[in-house]
């Protein structure tokens, strides 16, 4: 299928239209991340260079410090993928829509599905063991969106970095924004108990190193909530 | 040997190298179980566990991100993330929705984070 047609796609641009709904969130965030580059001491040109090609958002961030106070590169990379891991969790998920499409294509696609794009596209296709026609085409609105709005406010915020002092605190926004997503999200018992043991546990776990506590985090909601499935089979899910 | 090809390269070329590399962690770790044609069947257990996944991520870097400050629990209440986060909690519970809650937040944070230093 051609970009062109791909675009003139109904899956394409529901896709790329369920995303746009997060967009102002997004754009906040996207334009704190591009104002944080630039005030940590990466020039312009590095800054818009990370922007464009590592295009993961909390990885960016978490390589700042590092970079400014010139760690090894194998440091910054460990960290930047420990950061990453949930990418790793996310790919499986992505597997079950996307295996069809070529490698070329899959891996191409799958470079460019962040957080957000899992989330959406789970409220879109609730059934998440079951492959569907369109699925690959939605995905890619998805991601065409967020690569779009991201990229742009994160430019803006490199370019006006001079202008928007860090101490506003617009790097909230991004929080804010993240929760009314967590929020929409706690649909079933099993999703509050994942939610609340894994704050509980990011928290009692920053103190580890390379924001591994992200990572058992996400580790104990998911055992968490394993049990609890087991215990009480979960009914048919109404959304 | 390779310390001393770090040490010739210019500060610039050596961060965009480790851009470079990081752009590549991103395009590993996201086409991780993309890349085999083998269709890799993970139990039924762990794809439930796996379900709950992307909730747990965002909770896992939102929670520090309300409640804590340099490693710490919040100590005071001079702080403007926790009235900000009730407002933006508030605003959820009346209309659901992203830009709503985000915006009741800032409104709150803003002022608070600006004009009195919390």
């Amino acid at each position: 299928m051609h970009l062109r047609d791909l675009a003139r796609d109904r899956h394409f641009r529901h896709g790329a239209g369920d995303m746009l709904a997060f967009g102002p969130g997004l754009a906040a965030w996207g334009l704190v991340t591009g104002v944080a580059m630039t005030q940590s001491g990466l020039g312009v040109g590095l800054s818009i260079l990370m922007s464009l090609t590592v295009y993961a958002g909390s990885a960016q961030l978490a390589s700042l410090p590092l970079l400014a106070s010139g760690a090894p590169m194998w440091v910054v990379w460990a960290s930047a993928f420990c950061v990453n891991l949930r990418f790793v969790i996310f790919s499986s998920q992505w597997r079950i829509h996307l295996g069809h499409l070529p490698r070329r294509h899959r891996l191409a696609l799958g470079y460019l599905l962040a957080d957000l794009n899992l989330i959406v596209f789970q409220k879109a296709w609730p059934d998440r063991d079951l492959h569907q026609t369109g699925q690959a085409r939605y995905a890619a609105g998805g991601a065409a969106a967020v690569w779009t709005v991201w990229q742009v406010s994160s430019l803006v915020g490199i370019l006006l970095s001079s202008l928007v002092p860090l101490s506003w605190g617009l790097g909230f926004a991004g929080t804010l924004s993240m929760l009314g997503i967590a929020y929409a999200l706690l649909t079933d018992r099993i999703a509050w108990l994942a939610a609340i043991v894994s704050a509980t546990a990011a928290v009692a776990a920053f103190a580890l190193p390379l924001k591994l506590n992200i990572l058992v985090a996400i580790a104990a909601a998911m055992a968490a909530s394993l049990v609890m499935a087991k215990r009480a089979p979960p009914r048919e899910r109404s959304s | 040997m390779t310390m001393v090809a770090a040490e010739m390269l210019p500060g610039w070329a050596y961060d965009a190298i480790t851009i470079l590399g990081m752009a590549a962690v991103t395009a590993l770790s996201r086409g991780f179980f993309l890349w085999s044609k083998r269709d890799l069947r993970l139990p039924l257990a762990l794809q439930r566990a796996l379900q709950v996944a992307p909730l747990a991520a965002i909770v896992a870097v939102l929670a520090p991100e309300i409640v804590m400050t340099h490693g710490a629990l919040i100590g005071t209440w001079r702080d403007a993330r926790l009235p900000a986060a009730l407002a933006a909690t508030a605003f959820y519970a009346w209309r659901p929705g992203v830009l709503g809650p985000l915006l009741a937040g800032l409104a709150v944070y803003m002022p608070l984070h600006i004009g009195l230093g919390w």
